[in-house]
């Protein structure tokens, strides 16, 4: 055999077992899910389920409402996901295109943002939700999340912008357009790949977001999916079958539009380093 | 006459593209930031503000005196000084692999990033399941498998064990991203480097050493970072796995226990000034780190 043979075999080795650590955790959580709560915990434990049934799905989804808590996560996450697209693009353009005094001191403001660990912000935010009555509203989570995204997502846009020709944008002024116009028929449609990397990012992060949600809402019947889940198995400590099947539930949002929309989303990592 | 109206013009229309965004960022993040610098100095109440009790530095005194603030700061650290070069090293591992002209490359990119993009309290929760002490498969390996045991570990009753769940959970969660952040330096690579150190006889692990990291300098330093950053701030696992500093608060991380203190005993002041000790400890440890690795790497 010769070398380069070797490093091959020797590299899908590793590849592969590397995989099965990864994978491992989350084909367990989908064989648990389809046990019977009887089995959950069998000695010895079974990769491949003896009896395999649907009603830990059922029950998750219908008596324990996390089929509410999925629209729940969803309203938030595409109002969140939204209102980040338009009011980072807002500003980035801004930033990337008109002058005005201040401009440079009110970037780095923005800036600060993306240096503060955003845990700390929340007892501040506790405060500031309870004067605003943002307290138990999905309005609270949705205004905090599409803040917290601002300066990540300003700064990746404002990049993607500052690199469109500006003759483009000459041609449409000749054309007699305004500002307002120039961004929403020239500078959006030439940003879609940027754009998709902020929709991505924004959605997954306000799918999952568990922090602000478990303080700022305490109404049972609006809680996202991060929260329900916690707290389910908080109450249920052994029912694992429906906290897995009601998690399972809860990723197919996610692993589509990370199918989906990869080339982006590995592409907006290596571009900004933003984390998933 | 004519040019300050057409910028004045300019700055009314720049204003109506920032306000939106600048009103959300004032409100809910840098208000936010200097209202909990105030508060730290106070024994906060909740309900009547107006009341609330100046006390000075006594909420930052009272943390360094404090033994559960002081065992959560190690915690924590310790934390950071596994996971973050666990994280670094497979990671890399995984992308030189990766970057090889192999089969399936993106198949194994999307399923290395899947814990990734999982919520943390799924894999949170996944982690407790299987180092559960009854009867997790992590137990039935040690076990039945490899014979390393003859009882059940009771992973989360142990203030030490109970970390090892934490820690492993970090690491698995991490690898994906850390290993496309290292793609992405990888490929910025010339190939044209390695070609030359080939011909002058130049053997893989030689090639990885004189060319591949010095030229990666800097996607290392800004993984070193943001990893460090990250694994600070830790804190979903450590909730949901331990219920935030069981047994007897030996296993807290300094946010869960701002958690506590503000959530639970409702002393905000308190817990506002553990986020501002936490905040400067990052600053510190980043700042040090961008300093070390510049030195370490010039020659």
């Amino acid at each position: 055999m010769t070398h380069k043979k070797i490093f091959r075999i020797v590299t899908y080795t590793l590849l592969i077992a590397g995989l099965v650590v990864v994978m491992l955790p989350f084909w367990y959580m989908v064989v648990t899910s389809l046990k019977p709560q009887s089995f959950i915990f069998e000695m010895p434990p079974r990769l491949w389920p003896s009896q395999v049934t649907l009603k830990n799905y059922i029950v998750a989804l219908n008596k324990d409402n996390f089929g509410l808590y999925f629209f729940n996560s969803l309203f938030v996450a595409v109002i969140s996901t939204v209102m980040t697209v338009f009011v980072s693009s807002l500003l980035a353009y801004a930033f990337a295109r008109l002058n005005f005094p201040g401009r440079e001191v009110l970037f780095y403001l923005l800036m600060i943002g993306m240096m503060i660990p955003p845990v700390m912000l929340i007892i501040p935010q506790f405060i500031v939700a309870k004067h605003l009555k943002l307290l138990n509203k999905s309005i609270g989570l949705i205004l905090v999340y599409v803040s917290m995204n601002l300066s990540m997502q300003t700064f990746l846009l404002r990049g993607v912008f500052k690199d469109i020709p500006r003759e483009l944008e000459e041609a449409a002024i000749i054309d007699g357009a305004n500002n307002w116009k120039i961004f929403l028929k020239v500078i959006l449609p030439l940003s879609m790949p940027g754009l998709a990397v902020v929709t991505i990012f924004t959605f997954l992060y306000s799918w999952g977001e568990f922090p602000w949600a478990h303080v700022a809402m305490n109404d049972t019947a609006k809680r996202t999916l991060p929260i329900a889940i916690a707290l389910f198995q908080s109450q249920h400590l052994t029912e694992w079958g429906q906290v897995f099947a009601a998690s399972i539930v809860s990723m197919i949002p996610i692993v589509i539009v990370f199918v989906v929309f990869q080339r982006y989303f590995i592409q907006g990592v290596s571009m900004t380093g933003l984390k998933g | 006459m004519i040019k300050s109206k057409k910028s004045l013009r300019q700055i009314a229309i720049a204003t109506l593209f920032i306000l939106p965004g600048l009103l959300l960022f004032v409100t809910f993040v840098i208000g936010p930031m200097f209202y909990s610098f105030r508060i730290s100095f106070y024994d906060w109440n909740i309900v009547k503000p107006e009341q609330s009790e100046w006390l000075g530095l006594d909420n930052f005194t009272r943390a360094l005196a404090d033994p559960i603030f002081r065992r959560a700061v190690l915690n924590t650290i310790i934390y950071a000084i596994v996971t973050v070069p666990g994280q670094m090293v497979i990671g890399l591992i995984i992308a030189l692999l990766l970057n090889q002209d192999i089969q399936g490359r993106s198949f194994f990119r999307v399923a290395y990033y899947l814990p990734v993009i999982t919520s943390w309290v799924i894999v949170s929760l996944l982690f407790e399941y299987m180092f559960s002490g009854q009867a997790g498969l992590i137990n039935f390996f040690l076990r039945d498998v490899l014979h390393i045991t003859t009882e059940n570990i009771l992973w989360l009753a142990d203030p030490i064990l109970a970390f090892v769940p934490i820690h492993l959970l970090g690491i698995w969660k991490g690898i994906g991203w850390t290993a496309v952040v290292y793609l992405a330096g990888l490929q910025a690579i010339p190939k044209h480097l390695y070609e030359a150190a080939e011909v002058d006889g130049a053997g893989p692990v030689k090639r990885l050493f004189s060319i591949t990291l010095p030229l990666m300098r800097p996607t290392i330093t800004f993984l070193l970072v943001v990893l460090t950053i990250g694994a600070l701030n830790a804190y979903i696992s450590n909730l949901l796995l331990t219920d935030g500093g069981n047994p007897l608060d030996l296993t807290h991380f300094v946010l869960t226990l701002m958690y506590e203190a503000t959530f639970t005993k409702l002393d905000f002041g308190y817990g506002a000034a553990i986020s501002y000790f936490l905040t400067t400890i990052v600053f510190i440890v980043s700042f040090i780190q961008m300093r070390l690795v510049r030195k370490k790497f010039e020659y």
